[in-house]
């Protein structure tokens, strides 16, 4: 019994502290100090009555001595200053601790710090005139408190009470206090003020029971998938629609226990103001936080995970993202920066934005750093697109921080904050925009214990990817594979529209074999990311996605690193549960300095090229021509009986105008220095025109057929560069000449020019 | 080591052994295993016991003896773990004996090491010796590698 008023009394007390946090941090944002001074006075109050009669004296002693501050201001004996939030944080920050200590979650208190903690707090309370600062118990309390708490059953008032609560006093420790367990000390006054009409209708669930039950429809789930999966293979109408009915009820309950499980975020919230006032005060910044989104729902656990990077985040934004008061004004904002945190739902995920007004990333200093650091090379770093630079942050061991603080650069960084989103299956993104600030954007399921995932074979066993992981799924038939599949210095890579990716073989990594080829020679790829990193994972075969449950591993599987959990399927067997991130980092395709992340790095270079659009012609004998979209102002058909013979040229009318035709074949023949071939007749097929500026005027090059328009990332080969051709690229995985039509003109034209004047 | 012991006797590679009766949760016939890729080799893999995951052991493996002949597929003891029950895979499940507190003596210094590590120590029964294991013991594969 004792126990549990214990528990109770440890949680209501924690929930105390929180929102008394919230109430002081209502002042500063200009809440009025005297409605904050009567909660917070009762929550003082409350909690010294409580901790008197569980007996945690030095809990008592600080909250009493927090109340006689409070009261002193109520009274008007002193005024609320900065001071006074100051120092009642500090008391929340002592309450804490001694809330710990007698959870025992922690040693003990600082007796010293705590003697000393009082002791101000008297000198605060004391009235200016008075000028014993230490006196202890003032006697001129306005308000004259019993030093010992109320509910003590020796006190005097109580003797006095009706004979059936006089018998109570012995027993009272024992009994389970009426509904919210800090009232006891104060049943009229605290009670009234707690019970909310809800209250009535809540109930307080421990967390195991909810995770139990969590767990048993995670059986459910699972029990469910296997009668699924019989009754597919039987024809029974009744057993089709019993198992439909389950089908949904399962359904129904999964997302009623999940519901249940879930908390909203301003539990995770109500921190983050006291975080970003103690980073400000340390920075001497000024700086508003504006939270929205506070009723968004998420499952506790996930809470529980994303805590700590988010007052990470916030700290950071407060001390890298807003600048000084001084430079802000220099800018033209408003000294008090803002950091605005916002919580949605999308999808079946929840995504908090920590947004600050501030500078936004300086790049170039990143650069910098990150080459001080060693983490990438001078040159490589100059060549980094503003994407990839945002992306250094995440690197271990990176810090912008110039001085390090004692906020950060204490090596917890963007890193560490990645890593335990991404553990919990969530993903964390930056952005920045030089002047206006900077967003981090942290995404997390909704849930941890159902997830969707895709099921992979290798070999005879099926492994389960979490969709989270998932970016696509790729075919490589045989015939692209030369094209697709590139080997470097023992690493092989996959060329993808035009990025490269480290490729990882999942049977070799599993100590099997290599994957086989399908029946059909293809090879089955799935291109996952983990830690802001795509690579690509060879595999047999994939089949369905499936909502499977997993379970963790014990301790001494679970230190392999590859694998996540294991998961029971329909058929009753277990298949494991792919770590994308431990594997990722097992094959080194996350390892840094390492001579293959270094080959790595090489051929990711050419991913650094920004896409453009291409469009891709059919060129000689079936090879393939490509032109920067750019360079081409629109795509025209002709018929062929619109084209029109003016002297040596071609030419159509073209919107009042005439527009010369040039063909391309011709231009490239001639620049092949081969015998001009008469060009072939129009078959009747409408012909290809693409309109381009040339010298201040509209020109048409005519083209065999246009095969496509792609967006890629071509990194073009200079080396085989002619006049007219600016070189090779990938595009589509094909080798591409990428002709430069302003050269193939002036080629064709220049000597046109010296023959008399061409079109 | 002077109460009464239960102790459920089995056999490996002929030889008879012995494990706590208190820390044993059941006894399974067959169980398929699903490998675990990497694992230490004792591992036979992980098994579906009732919808809970338990990782399956040899202990022919992890006792460093000839592996069990093919066809011989071997009876599951399920022991209890802090990370919940662990099957660890045996030939024979012999009795459940009571034996005197007395009748455990330490186990003999020439037993080879990697017996050792495992073994909590030797019983007399009427008609043979027979080795006790250290249930915690046997299913802590941290000091093996493969």
């Amino acid at each position: 019994m004792q126990d549990e008023i214990l528990t109770e009394f440890l949680n209501e007390a924690t929930e105390f502290l929180d929102g008394l946090e919230r109430d002081l941090l209502g002042v500063e944002s200009g809440k009025d100090p005297a409605s904050v001074v009567a909660e917070t006075f009762r929550a003082f109050h409350t909690m010294k009555g409580t901790a008197g009669f569980l007996g945690f004296d030095d809990l008592r002693m600080l909250a009493h001595a927090g109340e006689d501050l409070l009261a002193a201001i109520r009274d008007g004996e002193t005024t609320w200053t900065k001071e006074v939030t100051d120092v009642l944080l500090q008391v929340l920050d002592g309450l804490r601790m001694a809330v710990a200590v007698a959870a025992g979650e922690h040693q003990g208190l600082d007796a010293k710090a705590h003697a000393e903690l009082i002791a101000r707090l008297r000198a605060m309370t004391a009235p200016k005139s008075a000028g014993t600062p230490g006196s202890p118990e003032r006697a001129a309390s306005p308000q004259p408190k019993p030093p010992e708490p109320l509910f003590k059953p020796a006190a005097p008032p109580p003797k006095r009470l009706e004979p059936a609560q006089q018998a109570a006093p012995p027993p009272a420790p024992e009994s389970p206090p009426p509904q919210g367990a800090l009232s006891p000390s104060r049943p009229a006054a605290s009670e009234a003020e707690h019970a909310t009409p809800e209250a009535s209708s809540t109930l307080r669930v421990p967390v195991p029971v909810l995770d139990r039950l969590m767990n048993l429809v995670g059986e459910l789930v699972l029990a469910r998938n296997q009668l699924l999966c019989h009754e597919a293979a039987r024809e029974d109408a009744r057993l089709a629609a019993t198992s439909q009915r389950i089908d949904q009820l399962t359904a129904g309950l999964q997302e009623a226990v999940m519901k249940a499980r879930m908390q909203p975020i301003d539990t995770v919230f109500s921190r983050l103001p006291r975080v970003a006032r103690d980073a400000a005060q340390l920075c001497g910044k000024e700086v508003r936080l504006t939270p929205s989104g506070h009723e968004t729902e998420l499952d506790k656990t996930l809470l529980e995970a994303i805590k700590d990077p988010l007052a990470h985040v916030v700290r950071n934004a407060v001390d890298h993202g807003i600048e000084r008061p001084e430079a802000r004004r220099a800018a033209g904002k408003p000294p008090e920066g803002t950091v605005s945190i916002r919580a949605f739902h999308d999808g079946g995920h929840v995504t908090v934005e920590v947004t600050d007004d501030g500078a936004g990333v300086n790049l170039e200093r990143v650069r910098q750093k990150a080459v001080a650091n060693g983490i990438i090379g001078a040159e490589e770093a100059a060549r980094l697109p503003e994407r990839q630079v945002l992306e250094l942050l995440f690197r271990p061991g990176f810090s912008t921080a110039e001085a390090v603080t004692a906020i950060s650069g204490r090596g917890v960084g963007m890193d560490v904050v990645r890593t335990n989103v991404e553990r919990i299956g969530g993903s964390v993104e930056l952005t920045s925009r030089p002047g206006h600030g900077t967003t981090v954007r942290i995404r997390v399921p909704l849930t941890l214990v159902i997830v969707p995932s895709l099921i992979v074979a290798s070999g005879e066993a099926r492994y389960a990817v979490p969709q989270a992981n998932l970016v696509e799924l790729v075919r490589v038939a045989p015939e692209r594979e030369e094209r697709m599949i590139v080997e470097m210095q023992g690493t092989s890579l996959l060329r993808l529209r035009g990025t490269i990716l480290p490729l990882v073989d999942l049977g070799s990594v599993l100590g099997g074999g290599p994957a086989p080829r399908s029946s059909d020679g293809a090879r089955q790829l799935v291109v996952l990311s983990a830690a802001g990193r795509q690579f690509g994972l060879v595999v047999d075969d994939v089949s369905d996605t499936e909502e499977i449950v997993v379970k963790p591993l014990g301790r001494q599987l679970q230190r392999l690193g590859i694998f996540a959990g294991a998961t029971v399927r329909g058929d009753g067997r277990v298949a494991l549960v792919l770590d994308v991130l431990g594997l990722a980092r097992r094959t080194g395709v996350l390892a840094e300095g390492a001579e293959r992340a270094d080959a790595v790095q090489r051929a990711t270079e050419t991913a650094l090229v920004p896409r453009r659009p291409f469009l891709i012609l059919r060129g000689k004998d079936d090879g393939r021509m490509a032109i920067a979209l750019g360079e081409v102002t629109r795509l025209e058909e002709f018929g062929p009986s619109e084209i029109e013979r003016v002297g040596e040229g071609e030419a159509v009318q073209y919107r009042d105008t005439i527009l010369p035709l040039v063909r391309l074949s011709a231009l490239l023949t001639e620049r092949r220095h081969r015998p001009r071939r008469p060009e072939p007749p129009p078959d009747g097929e409408k012909l290809q025109v693409m309109v381009q500026e040339w010298q201040g005027k509209p020109i048409g090059l005519l083209v065999d057929a246009v095969l496509d328009v792609v967006e890629e990332a071509a990194q073009i080969d200079s080396s085989r560069a002619r006049p007219g051709v600016s070189g090779c690229a990938v595009i589509q995985g094909r080798i591409t000449e990428v002709l430069d039509t302003a050269a193939l003109l002036a080629h064709r034209f220049a000597p046109a020019e010296g023959r008399g004047g061409g079109a | 080591m002077t109460e009464a012991l239960q102790i459920c006797t089995f056999v490996l590679a002929d030889r008879t052994y012995a494990l706590p009766v208190d820390q044993i949760q059941e006894v399974v016939r067959q169980l398929e295993c699903t490998p675990v890729p990497l694992a230490p080799g004792a591992v036979r893999g992980l098994a579906n016991l009732r919808g809970q995951i338990t990782m399956a052991i040899d202990l022919r493996r992890r006792l460093a003896l000839p592996a069990r002949p093919p066809g011989a597929a071997g009876v599951n003891i399920v022991v209890r773990s802090e990370d919940g029950p662990v099957c660890l895979i045996v030939d024979e499940v012999g009795d459940v004996l009571e034996v005197p507190g007395s009748a455990l003596e330490r186990p003999p210094d020439t037993l080879r090491e990697g017996l050792r590590q495992v073994v909590r120590g030797l019983c007399k029964l009427e008609d043979k010796l027979v080795l006790l294991l250290d249930t915690s013991r046997a299913i802590d594969l941290g000091s093996q590698t493969s």
